[in-house]
């Protein structure tokens, strides 16, 4: 977890990426690169955004601090205080709820040994209640870091938080023995792409990780 | 144009109205909070909601241009019942503190509550509470009352033109803060107070004060400077406790700058509410008669070149026109009403008014400043730039100090010399100038009060020329004068000035120095360099003791612009009038009538009996006093004179926006100011002087 930065400037890399993300738009417009620049300078300062980091953005984009800040405050993605190595952020609205997600909340904070919006004292998790991730398909589910873990139980999600402390990289996507969101009884229709399913699906056996994401 | 039917009755009105403006075209009232016709749309209170027919949802007409054959329904159960479902919403976290709440009687949330307000709460949850901001000396929040209107976001960024307001976090955690929780650092900050439908932002020195239905209100003007804002006097009984805006479209739109609005505790302090005679060196209060016989023993036979009359930056017309009266009965010539010193008055009118008005700034596509700072010395006026700067291409070319006018400009230099060089044609902006079809010049006091002021306008006039920003033919006359007194349009449309071979202020001053000048009458006149006053008898006419009482031989009490019924013309040359809202203090008189009776005791009386009569003498000295409330185009030609230019760069006369006039200095609030903005950009702590 890293203490409040006195001033920020971007990196060379995180520079590239802004300039990319305002070249999308027109000249004069650069105001609108808004939310992915405060997304590139949250990566760059380990998850959150102190507040040279808005300020620096404003700067970068010439627009006034507080229009930033009024972004940067309006979405729960960006953080504005320090978060843990690992953030892990369990949905908990109606869908998941259904489907047990108070038994995610509660391994979580039982493992962790810490509750909603705490992080743990060796500055690796940081635990959040959230609302829909739009996985609902899946539920419950949470996310940690950029990737969504799906078809949880208290096993499993013990399970990942141990691997994610000991350094390892758990298996992202559906941990109920499924490929992705498709049917838990198997494949209804759209059968003819049986060929391009199996490969997807020994490449997530071998690899553990994979999402959805690449699918379809 | 688009026809729609609003409630049975069709009706055709302009393309891209709203659906809610044309409601308010035939008369139909739509409940609103975030809607402000002076401000972008922002669509989120709800309250407009109307029913549109084949529109599954309601629609929130604030935000709903007009389209042909629309079916519009504001008067119908279903809406009634949507609009109740909003007024339940906003009431979920609203407390119910009306009975402490500084709004109570003006809120736009417990009149509409009247209407659309259910009469008890189905929540049982707790209210949220949200912290109080700090928001400087003026603006007193109550933050858990604010409804998130947003209006004082707008205001800010669009009409005030600063960014320091904002709405942070979202939903049930949304709050309007300033960044950082600074002082809200802008001239026209109050107004978020009048915009502010709730009692989240009220003003802070009126806290607590007065019931709105306690008060009278009485229709004036303002004259904390040149612009003539149309104000609502406030009092209880003889107090005023607050000023408000009045709409002038043509003026100030429906702001004020804050000087205006609360400099007018000044007003209590300080005030000169009885004659006094210096006796052994010391002031002594005295009766009428007693100040006038002081006065009589002294100047009832000076001859007239040894007697002089300066007016002051608030002096009313009355009272100018009435002492011009007397200074010509006493034989005298030496009167002027520039304590300034400026280098304007005689000949034409064109060349000391604001000749394209206020609104015409909106009309122009191109203007030059030149040695003016219009943030603060017309705060209202200023914002009138940066609502035409947001309407579209809009070039600023700034020639005198640089300072943060809250719109982008571009600084061409800060002497004479860069307007000379303009002049030649040779710069950048000299063909922006060329290029636009109405060009506009705003010259303010900064050029004009130098010793080379002619000079310079001699010079602004032949920019004027030859870039067109006054062509006679297209009827535009863009060459504007920007005063920072009340007073001195109507002194000089009234004539107010060194008479055959009179002195003007400087030579007054020389005069009274080296004792050719042997009796000062001032008029209010405070700004003046009283050290220089030598050994003249000097006689004090005004409202508070301010540094020219504090010199004065008699101190005769006149009255403050809230006290008397009294004309004053703006920087426009617009002539409009103030109305007594309270009775001047104690033995107080309104001015003219002062000097009607000294003329009496002087034996020179003035022919004048009544308010009448004297504005019978205004009409008589320019017939502008006959057209009040207007203004007219004014004679053009060749006013200023060539001269040596130097190369002192222009200096704005405004140091301190706050405080320019004896009722700003003696006000406490303007002293808070103050020390919150503006000594911390000079440098200055709490300890300084």
């Amino acid at each position: 977890m890293s203490a409040t930065p006195k001033t920020f400037l971007f990196t060379a890399e995180s520079e590239a990426l802004a300039k990319a993300a305002i070249a999308k738009y027109p000249e004069g417009r650069q105001r609108s690169a808004v939310m992915p620049l405060l997304d590139i300078a949250q990566r760059q300062s380990g998850g959150w955004l102190p507040m040279p980091a808005i300020e620096y953005v404003a700067l970068y984009l010439d627009m006034p601090a507080i229009r930033v800040l009024e972004v940067a405050s309006f979405y729960t993605m960006y953080n504005l205080k320090p978060v843990g190595r690992h953030h892990v952020q369990v949905c908990t609205n109606l869908p998941c709820w259904l489907r047990g997600s108070d038994n995610i909340a509660h391994a979580c904070k039982h493992e962790l040994g810490v509750d909603f919006g705490e992080t743990t004292a060796d500055g690796q998790f940081t635990l959040s209640e959230v609302e829909c991730l739009g996985a609902c398909v899946n539920a419950p589910m949470m996310q940690i870091g950029d990737d969504y873990y799906e078809d949880l139980d208290k096993e499993s999600t013990v399970n990942i938080l141990k691997e994610l402390r000991a350094g390892g990289q758990p298996m992202t996507g559906s941990h109920g023995g499924r490929y992705t969101c498709e049917p838990m009884g198997g494949l209804t229709s759209l059968n003819h792409q049986d060929d391009l399913r199996a490969e997807k699906v020994a490449a997530r056996a071998g690899a553990k990780t994979t999402g959805g994401d690449d699918w379809c | 144009m688009p026809k729609l039917t609003i409630d049975g009755r069709e009706i055709e009105v302009d393309p891209g109205l709203t659906i809610l403006q044309a409601c308010e075209q035939i008369g139909i009232e739509i409940p609103r909070f975030c809607y402000h016709e002076r401000l972008s749309i922002a669509g989120n209170c709800r309250m407009c909601l109307v029913a549109l027919e084949r529109s599954p949802k309601p629609v929130a007409s604030c935000a709903m241009p007009v389209a042909d054959g629309m079916v519009v329904h504001t008067n119908t159960p279903a809406v009634h019942k949507m609009r109740k479902g909003v007024m339940e919403f906003l009431l979920i976290n609203h407390p119910l503190d009306c009975p402490i709440c500084d709004q109570g009687g003006e809120c736009d949330l417990q009149d509409q509550a009247m209407g659309y307000g259910l009469d008890h709460s189905r929540y049982k949850e707790n209210k949220r509470a949200v912290e109080d901001k700090r928001m400087g000396p003026l603006i007193k929040t109550i933050m858990t009352r604010c409804i998130h209107c947003t209006r004082c976001v707008r205001f800010t960024t669009e009409v005030a033109g600063i960014t320091d307001m904002g709405m942070l976090g979202r939903g049930e955690h949304a709050e309007i803060t300033s960044y950082l929780e600074k002082a809200v650092d802008s001239e026209l900050s109050g107004n978020v107070i009048d915009l502010c439908p709730v009692g989240a932002l009220t003003s802070k020195p009126y806290a607590f004060v007065a019931r709105s239905w306690e008060l009278k209100k009485t229709e004036s003007i303002d004259v904390m400077d040149a612009v003539g804002s149309n104000i609502r006097v406030d009092t209880r009984g003889a107090e005023v406790l607050r000023v408000l805006p009045r709409l002038n479209d043509e003026i100030n739109e429906e702001w004020i700058s804050d000087k205006t609005r609360f400099a007018c505790d000044g007003l209590k302090r300080q005030r000169l509410d009885m004659p006094y005679v210096r006796k052994d060196g010391k002031l002594q209060p005295a009766t009428w008669p007693q100040a006038f016989a002081a006065i009589r023993e002294r100047i009832g036979g000076l001859a007239g070149a040894k007697i002089a009359a300066i007016a002051g930056d608030q002096a009313d017309c009355e009272a100018m026109v009435a002492l011009k009266a007397l200074m010509t009965g006493l034989g005298s010539t030496n009167i002027d009403c520039r304590q300034d010193g400026a280098k304007l008055g005689r000949g034409f009118r064109a060349g000391y008014i604001f000749n394209s008005g206020i609104a015409g700034i909106e009309n122009a596509d191109a203007l030059l400043i030149v040695g003016s700072n219009p943030r603060w010395e017309a705060a209202v006026l200023n914002a009138r730039i940066l609502k035409r700067s947001l309407m579209g291409p809009f070039p600023i070319g700034l020639i005198g100090e640089v300072k943060d006018l809250s719109y982008s400009y571009q600084h061409l230099g800060t002497d004479p010399a860069a307007l000379k060089k303009l002049l030649s044609g040779r710069s950048d902006f000299a063909k922006v100038l060329k290029a636009a079809q109405r060009p506009m010049l705003i010259i303010g006091q900064g050029a004009l009060t130098r010793p080379d002021g002619a000079a310079v306008l001699s010079l602004a006039r032949e920019v004027a020329e030859k870039f067109g920003i006054h062509v006679p033919a297209k009827s535009w006359n863009g060459f504007n004068v920007l005063h920072t007194a009340a007073a001195r349009v109507g002194g000089l449309d009234l004539g107010f000035l060194p008479g055959d071979g009179g002195r003007d202020v400087a030579g007054i001053l020389e005069g009274a120095g080296n004792g050719e000048i042997e009796a000062v009458y001032l008029l209010g006149a405070d700004e003046i360099d009283i050290s220089r006053l030598g050994k003249a008898f000097v006689i004090y006419q005004g409202h508070h003791g301010d540094k020219g009482a504090h010199r004065a031989d008699v101190i005769l009490p006149g009255a403050a612009y809230t006290e008397k019924n009294a004309t004053y013309v703006n920087t426009e040359g617009r002539v409009q009038q103030t109305r007594l809202a309270a009775f001047p203090p104690g033995d107080a008189r309104e001015d003219w009538t002062i000097i009607r009776a000294l003329s009496d005791v002087l034996g020179k009386s003035i022919a004048c009996h009544d308010l009448g009569s004297v504005r019978g003498m205004l009409v008589e000295a320019n017939a502008n006093f006959m057209r009040p409330e207007e203004t007219m185009q004014a004679t053009w030609g060749a006013f200023g004179t060539e001269g040596e230019l130097s190369d002192v760069p222009f200096h704005s006369p405004i140091d301190n926006f706050y405080m320019t006039d004896p009722i700003s200095r003696n006000s406490e609030t303007m002293a808070e100011c103050t020390q919150a903005f503006v000594a911390p950009k000079q440098g200055k702590t709490g300890t300084h002087g």
